[in-house]
C-alpha cells in the first residue's frame, strides 16, 4: 500500500514536471513533431514513387514484350495465331505471359506465396516428425542416426541458412584477422613481412577465394560423404571478407596514441599488460569499425559465394529461379532481392549498435 | 651525493644532415626535498628534457643519475604529470587511478588498493566524480586526476611537465595551492617544467630559465628566498619576490631578444592595399 503511494507520488512528480517541461517549450516539442512527422512523410513519398516508377517501367517492359510476341505470331502464322496470342496474353494464362520485370504487385503475390510455401513445408516437416518419434526414438536407442526430414527447403529456411553461413564466415574472419592483425600492428618488422601478402591478397575476387576454398576442403573431405557446401561457403566468405578487419585492427594497434603508451611505460605495465589494458582498448573502435565493414562484405559476397558451393541459400535460391524460368520466377527474385537488402542493413545497424557500445568516444563516432 | 644530476646532457634527433640538437650541455643537481623549477619558451625542449628524467628518452650523450644510479628506464620512484593528462579514455577517475596503484604496489590486496584510489581522489577533491569518464570532467578536474595518479603511486619524486599550462588562471591557481599542499606534506623531491615565471617563483625554491632550442640549455639559476608557505596576495608586494620575478623576465627577454637578431631570415611581404568599401 504504502509503496504504491510512493509510486503515485512519483508519478504525478514527474507528470507535473513533464507539465511543466511542456509548458516551457511548447514550440520545441511541437516542431520536433512536424519534423519527425515531415521525415516520415517525405520517406513515404519516395517509397510509394519508387513504387510507382517501378509498376510504370514493369508495365512498359510488358507491353514491349507482349506487342512483339503478338507481332511475330502475326508475321509466322498469320492473323488468326495473332488474334489467338493477345487474347491469350489479356487473359492471363501461364502459358504465354511475357517473362520480364515483374511488377510491384506480382512481387507482393510471390512473397505471400513464399510465406504459405513455408508453412505448408513447416506443417510438412511437423507431420514428418510426429510420424517418425518413435521409430526415430527407437533408431537412436540402437546407436543409429536418425532419420530427418530432407524434404524441400522453405524460403524461410534458406534465409536462415543463408544468416547462419554469414554469421559462421563472420566469426571466422573476426578470429583470423582481429588476432593477426594485432600482432603485425604491434611489429613493424612483422607489418612489412606480412604486407605483401595482404596487399595481395586483398582484392582477390570471392568466387577465386571459393575455387581456393573447394580445393583444399574438397581434399580433406575426401571419402566422407557429408554434405561440404555450408563448410565452403562460410570458409570461402570469412577469407573474403576478413581484410578490411585485418588491416582495420593493424591500423589501430599501430597507431595508439603516443601519450597512452608514455603512460603504460610511466607505470611500468608488463607486455601483456600494455596490449590487454591500453593498446587494445583504445584501438577497439576502429577495430570494430573493421568488423562492420566485414560483416557487410561477408553479406555482400555471401550471395555468389553460395550459388557457386550449391548451399542451400538465398544465393542458390536466386541461381535456382533464375534457371528455373517459371511464370513467378522473376517476382522471387525480387523478393529475394529486397530480402538480402534487409537483412544487410539490419545486420549493418547490429554492428553500429554493438560498435557504439564498446566504444569510448561515442561523440566522436557519431 | 645529489638526488638527482644531470651531467653533460645532449639529445639529438634524427641522424645525419637532417639531425637537430635540442639539448645542448645541460648540467642539473637537484637536492632531495627540493622544488626546482625550469622555465622555458615554448618548443624550447621542455619536454624532451622531462622525458629524458624521467627515463622515457634516453641522451645521446651524458648522463642522468638518479640516487646516484643511470637512469635507463621509467621508475615508480619518479611520478610524472604529464602536460596533456594522458589519462586513459575508456576508464573511469577510480580505474585510471586503480591502474596505476595496483601497478605501484603489486602485493596489496584489491580492498587496499580500493583504499589508496579513493584517498587520492578525496584529495583532488574528486570523490563525486570517481566514477566519471575523463570526458565528462573539466579540463582542471582531469588535471587533478593527472595528479591524484602520479601521487597514488607515492613516488619519491614527483616530475611536472606543464601540469598546469592549460588550465584557466583561476583552476590555475587553485590547483598550484593543491600541489604545493600535498608537496610540503612529506617533502617529496620536485621538479617542475612550466612557462609562467609567476607560477615557478610562487611554487619552488630555485628557478632555472632554459634557453629556447635548438641547443637548449640552462641559464644560470635564480634562488626563491621567500618563506613558506607563501601567500600569493602577500607576495606581490614582496620586495624579494619583485627583484626576482623582473630579474627573471628581463633575462627571458634579453635570451627572446637574442634568439630574435640571431635569425636573419628576411621575409617578403605581399604588397597589399585595403580595399575601401566607401565609395
Amino acid at each position: 500500500m504504502e509503496q504504491e503511494m510512493v509510486l503515485k507520488n512519483e508519478n504525478s512528480l514527474s507528470s507535473s514536471l513533464k507539465q511543466m517541461l511542456l509548458k516551457l517549450t511548447p514550440s520545441i516539442k511541437k516542431d520536433g513533431i512536424i519534423k519527425s512527422l515531415k521525415n516520415t512523410g517525405i520517406t513515404l513519398l519516395s517509397i510509394l514513387l519508387f513504387i510507382g516508377l517501378w509498376q510504370m517501367g514493369s508495365k512498359a517492359l510488358y507491353n514491349k514484350e507482349a506487342n512483339y510476341r503478338v507481332e511475330k505470331a502475326l508475321q509466322e502464322q498469320g492473323e488468326a495465331a495473332a488474334v489467338a496470342e493477345r487474347a491469350c496474353i489479356e487473359s492471363g494464362d501461364s502459358s504465354c505471359q511475357p517473362n520480364t520485370l515483374p511488377s510491384p504487385s506480382q512481387v507482393w503475390a510471390s512473397l505471400q506465396s513464399l510465406i504459405a510455401d513455408h508453412q505448408v513445408i513447416r506443417a510438412d516437416k511437423a507431420a514428418f516428425a510426429e510420424k517418425m518419434a518413435v521409430t526415430n526414438e527407437k533408431m537412436i536407442s540402437q546407436g543409429k542416426d536418425p532419420i530427418v526430414y530432407t524434404g524441400r527447403a522453405s524460403f524461410v529456411d534458406i534465409v536462415l541458412t543463408s544468416i547462419k553461413t554469414v554469421f559462421a564466415g563472420f566469426l571466422l574472419a573476426m578470429f583470423i584477422a582481429v588476432p593477426i592483425g594485432i600482432v603485425i600492428g604491434l611489429s613493424p618488422s612483422l607489418r612489412s613481412a606480412f604486407n605483401w601478402f595482404i596487399q595481395i591478397f586483398k582484392p582477390v575476387s570471392p568466387v577465386v577465394w571459393y575455387l581456393l576454398v573447394f580445393m583444399i576442403v574438397k581434399t580433406l573431405y575426401i571419402g566422407d560423404s557429408s554434405d561440404n557446401a555450408f563448410v565452403i561457403s562460410f570458409i570461402s566468405v570469412g577469407l573474403c571478407a576478413m581484410w578490411a578487419t585485418l588491416v582495420n585492427t593493424a591500423m589501430g594497434v599501430a597507431s595508439v596514441d603516443k601519450d597512452y603508451i608514455n603512460v603504460a611505460k610511466v607505470l611500468k605495465l608488463g607486455t601483456f599488460q600494455k596490449v590487454f589494458k591500453v593498446i587494445l582498448p583504445s584501438s577497439l573502435p576502429l577495430i570494430f569499425t573493421g568488423l562492420r565493414i566485414t560483416l557487410s562484405v561477408a553479406w555482400m559476397v555471401l550471395i555468389a559465394i553460395e550459388l557457386l558451393a550449391q548451399s542451400q541459400g538465398l544465393g542458390l535460391f536466386v541461381w535456382e529461379e533464375f534457371q528455373n524460368g517459371a511464370n513467378d520466377s522473376n517476382s522471387k527474385i525480387i523478393v529475394a532481392m529486397f530480402v538480402i537488402g534487409i537483412i544487410g542493413f539490419l545486420l549493418d545497424r547490429l554492428m553500429l549498435a554493438v560498435q557504439n557500445m564498446v566504444s569510448f568516444n561515442k561523440n566522436e563516432m557519431a | 651525493m645529489a638526488y638527482l644530476e644531470l651531467n653533460n646532457i645532449y639529445k639529438t634527433y634524427g641522424e645525419g644532415d637532417g639531425s637537430t640538437e635540442v639539448l645542448s650541455n645541460i648540467n642539473l643537481t637537484m637536492d632531495e626535498g627540493e622544488f626546482v623549477a625550469i622555465v622555458g619558451f615554448t618548443g624550447s625542449g621542455k619536454t624532451t628534457l622531462v622525458n629524458l628524467i624521467n627515463g622515457l628518452l634516453q641522451p645521446t650523450s651524458g648522463e642522468v643519475l638518479f640516487k646516484g644510479v643511470p637512469v635507463t628506464d621509467t621508475s615508480h620512484e619518479r611520478g610524472v604529470i604529464f602536460q596533456n593528462y594522458s589519462l586513459l579514455p575508456w576508464l573511469t577517475v577510480g580505474q585510471n587511478i586503480y591502474m596505476a596503484v595496483k601497478e605501484a604496489f603489486p602485493k596489496e590486496n584489491k580492498k587496499a588498493l580500493m583504499e589508496i584510489v579513493k584517498n587520492y581522489v578525496g584529495m583532488v577533491n574528486l570523490t563525486p566524480a570517481i566514477n566519471k569518464r575523463p570526458k565528462e570532467l573539466s579540463g582542471g578536474m582531469r588535471q587533478r586526476v593527472a595528479v591524484a595518479r602520479a601521487l597514488a603511486m607515492n613516488p619519491e619524486m614527483i616530475i611536472m611537465d606543464e601540469p598546469l599550462g592549460a588550465l584557466d588562471a583561476l583552476t590555475r591557481g587553485n590547483l598550484q595551492d593543491e600541489i604545493l599542499n600535498i608537496w610540503s606534506q612529506d617533502k617529496r623531491t620536485a621538479l617542475l617544467i612550466t612557462n609562467d615565471v609567476d607560477e615557478g617563483i610562487y611554487m619552488a625554491d630555485r628557478i632555472i630559465p632554459l634557453k629556447p632550442g635548438p641547443n637548449a640549455t640552462l641559464g644560470p639559476e635564480f634562488k626563491i628566498d621567500i618563506e613558506r608557505p607563501r601567500d600569493k596576495t602577500a607576495m606581490n608586494d614582496n620586495p624579494e619576490y619583485k627583484k626576482t620575478r623582473n630579474s627573471i623576465i628581463e633575462y627571458l627577454m634579453d635570451i627572446g631578444d637574442e634568439r630574435k637578431t640571431v635569425s636573419d631570415v628576411e621575409y617578403k611581404l605581399p604588397e597589399l592595399t585595403p580595399k575601401s568599401f566607401v565609395a
